[in-house]
C-alpha cells in the first residue's frame, strides 16, 4: 500500500487544482467586457455637438473650445508652485487642497485640477507647460451662446450624474449631456456619438499600443445641426416686454404647430450656465424660489384660464345644439342660480346674443350656457362627462406629447373627478365656474395657445412642438398631420366673430392694431395664495388670448401675467404687439409698447412677502420702470429692429 | 507486460508525448507572455521567447546524448556526479552571481546557468544508489541519518544561497523514502504537525490541542490494541506544545513581512484596508495573477489576446506566474488541459518506476515523479492562491535553459533506465 501514497497525492491535487480553477474561471469569473477591464484604456473621441439654428437661420448656440489643466497627481515632480499658481490664477491654498483631492481620488488617473480657464490664460500657460510634469491641458467643448435670450427654450448641457450613467451607459464620467430645453429633448441628434480607441495599458499605466490592432475602435459620428421653430426676432422682443413681470407668453403658428415663441419670464442669460461659474449659478437661480427663474411658466404654469374658456363653452354649446348663435341671453349684472349669485360687468337689462356674449365677457350668458351643456339630457352627470370630452379634444388637460422637456397636465375636471366632493347629487350648477374658467379647470400657457390655434384653424391643431428640421431627417408624422377637435367646422364662425368684436368694440378694443384684423379674448383670473397659512386674495392674473390674421391665421398667442389684474391691461397688450411684429415686422403702437416696458410689477410681486398689510387690484398703483433702465430696455428694442447684422 | 522489443521502440512514447506537449504549450505561453508588440521573430535572442526556442532546440541535442549513454553508467556514476553537482553549488558561494536576492547563478559569457536545479536530478542518483545498496536498510536509524544527509546537504546549501523555493522540493524525497519503507509514523507526524500548525494559526492554539486531545481520545476507543495511557499523554502533550508553539512562533518570532505572508494565505487578515495594502505590495503579483486567471473564463480570451497579459500585469509572468498566462488566454479548457497532461505525466512515470525491476530505476523513477509532483504543487498552488508564495517554476512550462534542461535530464535518465529494464535481470 506503499505506492499509494504519492499516486492518491498526485490525483487529489489534479482534483484540487480543477476544483480551484473552476471556482476562478466558472464560478467568480464574470463576462469579459473590454469596458470594465482596466488593462484597457478607453479613449473618447468626442464628436461636435450639433449647432441650433433659429427658423430663420440664425445661430443661437454653437460650440466653444475650453481648456482644463489635468493632473496625475504621482507623475507630479516638484514644481514652482508660485509660477504655477499665478499661471493659473489660483492661491496655493487652493493649490494644496486640489492636489490633495485629486491624489484621493486616484494617484494614477487624471483628475482635473483646473476646468473652464479661458483662451487667453490657456495661451499663456501652454507655452510653460513642459516646465510642470504630471500636469497636462484636455481640451473640452463648451456650448457657446450666440444670444441671450431662449434659455427656457434651448436649455444647457450639464455633466452627467450618477443616474444619468445608469439609466444611460453610453455616458461617462466627465460627460456632458442636456439638462433642459431642446439640448435635452434632441440630446442624440446633437450629441451624435463618441468615437473610441481601445488602448493596451500595461501595469504602470502606460499607453503600449493599440488592442487588437484598433480593430474594435469605432470613429466619432458627428451631432446633428437642428433648426427650431423660434423666432429669435420675436423670441427676444416677447422677453423685453416681459422685464419685469411674471408669466409666460406662448405663441404658435397655427398653420403648422411650431411655437414662435416661449417665453418665459423672469429669465435669464443661457451663458451663465457654461463653464465655470454654472453650478455658482445654477445654484443662485434655483435658490430663487420667489421668482423661480428656472421655472418654465409657459410650459409647466398651470393657471385657471379664466374667461378665454368661455370661447371653449360657447363651441361645445353651439356643438351641443344647446344654443344658436342668435339666442339672447339677459344679464341682471350677474346670474343667479339657486341663492347665489355671479356678478358680471353688463349693464343691468343687457340681452346678449353668442357674438356681444363674447366681446362683453358675460358671465350671465356662459353661465347659463354652461349650465345648457351639462342639463343637456337632464342629468349632469353624463352633461359634464360630455363636455370635459369635448374639452380635452383641443389638447386641454394632458400632456401635449410633443418635443418640449417639460411640460404639465393641467386639469379638466369630469364626473369622476368630483365623485369625492359630490359623491351622490351633482347639479350643473355646483360646477359652474367652470363656465367662466374659473372653477376646477385649469391650463398651462401653451395649452390655451393650441386652443387658440385650433379655433383659428376651425376645428384642427398640430401638436405644438420645437423642432423645425433636423439635417437629412424627416419630422416625426405627429408633428404635421393635423388633430381635430370634436367641434364642427361651422360653429367657429360665431366664436371667431365675438373674438373679431373683442378688438374691434369690446374688452380689448383700445390695442387695435392697423390694418390687422385680431381675434382675441380677455381673461382676469381671481387668485389665491396661502401666506402665513392664510388663504389670501391677490391681484388677478392678466390673460389673453388672440389670433392673426382672422382669415389667414399666422399666429396664435396666449400671454399670461401674474398680478397684471386685467387682461387688456398687461397681456392684451403684450399679445398685440407681438402680434404686429410677427406679421409686420414692425410696431406702430409705439405707445402700447412704451407703456409695457415703463410699467413694472416688481412691487406687486413684493406685497406678500413684506410682512405688512397690503391691498389689490383696483387699490394698488403701477410701478414705474425706472428711466436708466427704460431708457436700456428701449434702446435694446430698438436694436432689434435695426438689427446689426 | 509485453514490450516491443523492436529498437525503435523501446522507449516510453508516451512520456515522451507528454513531454513534448508540455514542452511546446508553454513555450506557446512564453511567447504570449514575452511578446512586447510588434513582429514576432523568432530567432530574436534578445526575448524570452526566442531564447526559450533555442533552449528547446538544445534540448533535442541533450536528449539524444542522455539516451546514447549507456544506462549502466548513471546507476555507477551517480556519487560522482552527486559530488560534482555539490561542488557546483558550493562553488556558488564564490563566483555566483546574485539575481532577485538568490545567488544561484554562474554567469558564463553572455549566458546564466542555475547549478541548483540540476542538483535536483544529481540528488535523485544519490539517493537511488544509496537506497539500492543492498547493505542499506531503510529501517534502520543509521541508514536513515545517511539518506537524510544526502538529501539534507544539498537542501541546505541552496537555503543558504536565499532559494527557499528550492530548499522545500528535497521535501519531496519524503515521498520516495515511504514508498521504500521509511517507518509508517513518520507519515503520520509529518501530516499531524501541518495539520496542527494549521490549526493553530488558523483558528487558535486551543482550539488546536482540542481537536488533537480529541482525535487521540478517538483513536485510544476505536482501535484494538490498546496503546499505553501514558504513551497518548505524552502525544497529546507533543500537540499542544507544537500547537502553542507555532502560535508563539508566528506571534512573537516572525517578523511582520512574514506573518502578512502567512496571514495571507490562510486567509486571517480581515480588514479591507489592509487588505488593499497587501495587494498593492508582496501580494500584487498573486493578486493581479488571480485577477488574470479568473478574467479569463471558460474559454479564455484565445491566444495572444489575453489584455492582463499583453499589458505585462502580472510581473515574472513567463516564469514562475506561466500558469496566470494559460489561464487568462485559454481559460478553464486551458488549465485543466495542462493540469490534466501534468497528472498524466506523473501517473506514467509513477508507473513505469513500479514496473522497474532494478531498484536504482525504480527508486530514481520515484525520484523524478515526486520531484516534478512538488513542483506542480507548488507552483500552480501559489499561482492560484492555494499556497503561499513561493518562487519555483513550472517544470517544462516556465521559461529558463537551467530549468528546462534539469528536467529533462531527470526525465531521459529514467526514460533511458526504462528502456534498459529488458536488460536486468
Amino acid at each position: 500500500m506503499r505506492q499509494l501514497l504519492l499516486f492518491i497525492s498526485i490525483i487529489f491535487v489534479g482534483l484540487l487544482f480543477i476544483a480551484r480553477l473552476f471556482y476562478l474561471q466558472i464560478y467568480t469569473s464574470t463576462e469579459h467586457n473590454l469596458f470594465e477591464d482596466n488593462a484597457i484604456r478607453k479613449v473618447f473621441d468626442y464628436p461636435k455637438r450639433g449647432f441650433v439654428y433659429d427658423r430663420n437661420g440664425t445661430l443661437l448656440v454653437a460650440n466653444q473650445p475650453s481648456y482644463d489643466v489635468m493632473i496625475i497627481p504621482r507623475e507630479v515632480e516638484p514644481l514652482d508652485t508660485l509660477e504655477f499658481c499665478s499661471l493659473l490664477k489660483i492661491d496655493k491654498k487652493k493649490f494644496i487642497k486640489t492636489y490633495n483631492k485629486a491624489r484621493r481620488h486616484s494617484p494614477r488617473l487624471p483628475s482635473v485640477f483646473l476646468s473652464h480657464m479661458s483662451k487667453e490664460d490657456y495661451a499663456v500657460l501652454q507655452e510653460k507647460m513642459r516646465k510642470f510634469t504630471g500636469f497636462y491641458i484636455q481640451k473640452r467643448s463648451l456650448r457657446h451662446y450666440q444670444t441671450t435670450i431662449g434659455a427656457n427654450v434651448l436649455g444647457n448641457i450639464g455633466e452627467v450624474n450618477t443616474n444619468d450613467q445608469k439609466k444611460d451607459p453610453y455616458y461617462r464620467m466627465g460627460d456632458l449631456k442636456g439638462k433642459q430645453g431642446v439640448e435635452a429633448t434632441y440630446e442624440k441628434t446633437l450629441r451624435g456619438v463618441k468615437g473610441i480607441k481601445f488602448i493596451q495599458k500595461d501595469r504602470f499605466n502606460r499607453n503600449i499600443g493599440p488592442y487588437k490592432e484598433g480593430q474594435l475602435d469605432t470613429i466619432p459620428e458627428q451631432g446633428k445641426d437642428i433648426t427650431i421653430t423660434i423666432d429669435a426676432n420675436l423670441q427676444a422682443y416677447g422677453e423685453l416686454l416681459m422685464q419685469n413681470k411674471r408669466g409666460g407668453v406662448i405663441a404658435i403658428e397655427p398653420g403648422t404647430g411650431e411655437i414662435l415663441t416661449m417665453v418665459a419670464a423672469p429669465t435669464y442669460d443661457p451663458s451663465l450656465l457654461v463653464g465655470r461659474d454654472r453650478s455658482k449659478n445654477f445654484t443662485k437661480l434655483y435658490n430663487d424660489t420667489i421668482a423661480k427663474p428656472l421655472f418654465n411658466r409657459s410650459l409647466k404654469g398651470v393657471y385657471e384660464p379664466g374667461s378665454p374658456f368661455k370661447l371653449m363653452n360657447a363651441l361645445i354649446a353651439l356643438q351641443e345644439n344647446v344654443i344658436s348663435d342668435t339666442e339672447k341671453v339677459t344679464c341682471y349684472q350677474g346670474y343667479k342660480y339657486g341663492n347665489r349669485f355671479m356678478k358680471c360687468h353688463c349693464n343691468y337689462g343687457t340681452r346678449n346674443d353668442l357674438v356681444s356674449g363674447i366681446q362683453r365677457s358675460c358671465n350671465a350668458y356662459f353661465a347659463t350656457t354652461y349650465r345648457k351643456i351639462l342639463d343637456k339630457h337632464d342629468n349632469a352627470s353624463i352633461g359634464i362627462d360630455n363636455w370635459s370630452k369635448h374639452v380635452k379634444s383641443f389638447g386641454l388637460g394632458n400632456y401635449l406629447d410633443n418635443d418640449l422637456f417639460v411640460g404639465a397636465r393641467g386639469r379638466v375636471p369630469n364626473r369622476a373627478y368630483y365623485k369625492r366632493i359630490y359623491p351622490k347629487t351633482f347639479y350643473s350648477t355646483y360646477t359652474i365656474s367652470n363656465a367662466i374658467g374659473q372653477g376646477e379647470v385649469a391650463t398651462t400657457p401653451i395649452q390655451l395657445a393650441n386652443m387658440i390655434a385650433a379655433i383659428a384653424n376651425r376645428g384642427y391643431y398640430y401638436t405644438p412642438h420645437i423642432i423645425k428640421s433636423i439635417e437629412n431627417e424627416t419630422l416625426p408624422e405627429k408633428y404635421t398631420k393635423p388633430k381635430y377637435t370634436s367641434i364642427d367646422r361651422e360653429h367657429f364662425e360665431p366664436v371667431i366673430e365675438g373674438m373679431f368684436q373683442v378688438y374691434k368694440k369690446g374688452t380689448a378694443a383700445s390695442l387695435q392694431v392697423k390694418d390687422i384684423d385680431i381675434c382675441g379674448k380677455t381673461g382676469t383670473v381671481e387668485n389665491f395664495a396661502i401666506i402665513d397659512s392664510l388663504k389670501t386674495q391677490l391681484t388677478d392674473h392678466s390673460i389673453f388670448v388672440a389670433y392673426a390674421p382672422k382669415d389667414n391665421p399666422k399666429i396664435a398667442i396666449a400671454v399670461f401675467v401674474e398680478n397684471g389684474y386685467w387682461g387688456s391691461r398687461f397681456a392684451g397688450k403684450i399679445a398685440s404687439l407681438l402680434i404686429e411684429k410677427h406679421i409686420k415686422g414692425y410696431i406702430t403702437r409705439k405707445d402700447l409698447e412704451d407703456w409695457i416696458l415703463r410699467h413694472s410689477l416688481e412691487n406687486e410681486y413684493a406685497k406678500p412677502y413684506s410682512g405688512e398689510p397690503f391691498r389689490i387690484n383696483e387699490h394698488t398703483r403701477l410701478q414705474l420702470v425706472e428711466e436708466a433702465e427704460y431708457k436700456q430696455l428701449k434702446q435694446q428694442v430698438k436694436n432689434l429692429q435695426n438689427p446689426i447684422n | 507486460m509485453v514490450r516491443d522489443t523492436n529498437k525503435h521502440f523501446k522507449f516510453d512514447w508516451i512520456t515522451i508525448i507528454l513531454f513534448f506537449l508540455l514542452v511546446g504549450f508553454g513555450w506557446l505561453n512564453i511567447l504570449s507572455a514575452s511578446h512586447t508588440g510588434g513582429d514576432i521573430n523568432y530567432f530574436d535572442f534578445s526575448h524570452p521567447y526566442g531564447k526559450q526556442l533555442l533552449f528547446i532546440f538544445l534540448t533535442f541535442i541533450l536528449i539524444i546524448l542522455l539516451l546514447a549513454i549507456d544506462a549502466k553508467f548513471y546507476e555507477r556514476f551517480s556519487s560522482i556526479i552527486f559530488i560534482v553537482s555539490m561542488l557546483s553549488l558550493v562553488g556558488l558561494f564564490i563566483f555566483g552571481k546574485n539575481v532577485n536576492g538568490a545567488t544561484s547563478w554562474y554567469a558564463i559569457g553572455g549566458m546564466t546557468l542555475q547549478p541548483s536545479e540540476f542538483a535536483k536530478a544529481a540528488t535523485a542518483l544519490a539517493v537511488a544508489k544509496h537506497i539500492s545498496d543492498l547493505n542499506t536498510n531503510i529501517n534502520s536509524l543509521k541508514d536513515q541519518i545517511q539518506t537524510f544527509l544526502i538529501i539534507i546537504i544539498p537542501a541546505l546549501l541552496v537555503l543558504l544561497q536565499n532559494d527557499t523555493g528550492s530548499t522545500i522540493v528535497y521535501g519531496a524525497f519524503f515521498f520516495v523514502l515511504y514508498r521504500e519503507g521509511l517507518p509508517k509514523y513518520y507519515l503520520s507526524i509529518g501530516i499531524s504537525v501541518i495539520i496542527l500548525s494549521v490549526l493553530a494559526l488558523k483558528f487558535d492554539a486551543l482550539i488546536a490541542s482540542i481537536v488533537a486531545a480529541i482525535v487521540i481520545t478517538g483513536y485510544h476507543f476505536m482501535s484494538k490494541k490498546k496503546a499505553p495511557f501514558f504513551q497518548l499523554l505524552f502525544v497529546l502533550l507533543l500537540s499542544i506544545l507544537l500547537s502553542f508553539g507555532v502560535k508563539s512562533f508566528y506571534d512573537y518570532i516572525l517578523r511582520p513581512h512574514q506573518q502578512d505572508r502567512i496571514s495571507l494565505w490562510l486567509r486571517l487578515e480581515k480588514d479591507p484596508v489592509k487588505l488593499e495594502a497587501m495587494k498593492r505590495t508582496f501580494a500584487y503579483n498573486l493578486n493581479e495573477s488571480e485577477k488574470a486567471i479568473n478574467s479569463g473564463g471558460f474559454n479564455g480570451k484565445g491566444f495572444m489576446e489575453g489584455t492582463r497579459t499583453t499589458g505585462k500585469f502580472v510581473p515574472e509572468q513567463h516564469t514562475d506566474y506561466i500558469f496566470s498566462t494559460v489561464g487568462e488566454e485559454w481559460g478553464f479548457l486551458g488549465c485543466s488541459f495542462v493540469v490534466i497532461l501534468f497528472v498524466l505525466l506523473l501517473l506514467r512515470i509513477l508507473h513505469l518506476a513500479e514496473l522497474q525491476k532494478s531498484q536504482f530505476s525504480r527508486v530514481y523513477g520515484y525520484g523524478v515523479a515526486s520531484i516534478i509532483f512538488i513542483h506542480f504543487l507548488i507552483n500552480i498552488g501559489m499561482v492560484m492562491g492555494l499556497i503561499p508564495t513561493i518562487g519555483i517554476p513550472l517544470p517544462l512550462f516556465s521559461y529558463g535553459g537551467s530549468g528546462l534542461w534539469a528536467f529533462t535530464i531527470l526525465i531521459f535518465i529514467f526514460i533511458k533506465l526504462d528502456s534498459n529494464k529488458i536488460n536486468e535481470w
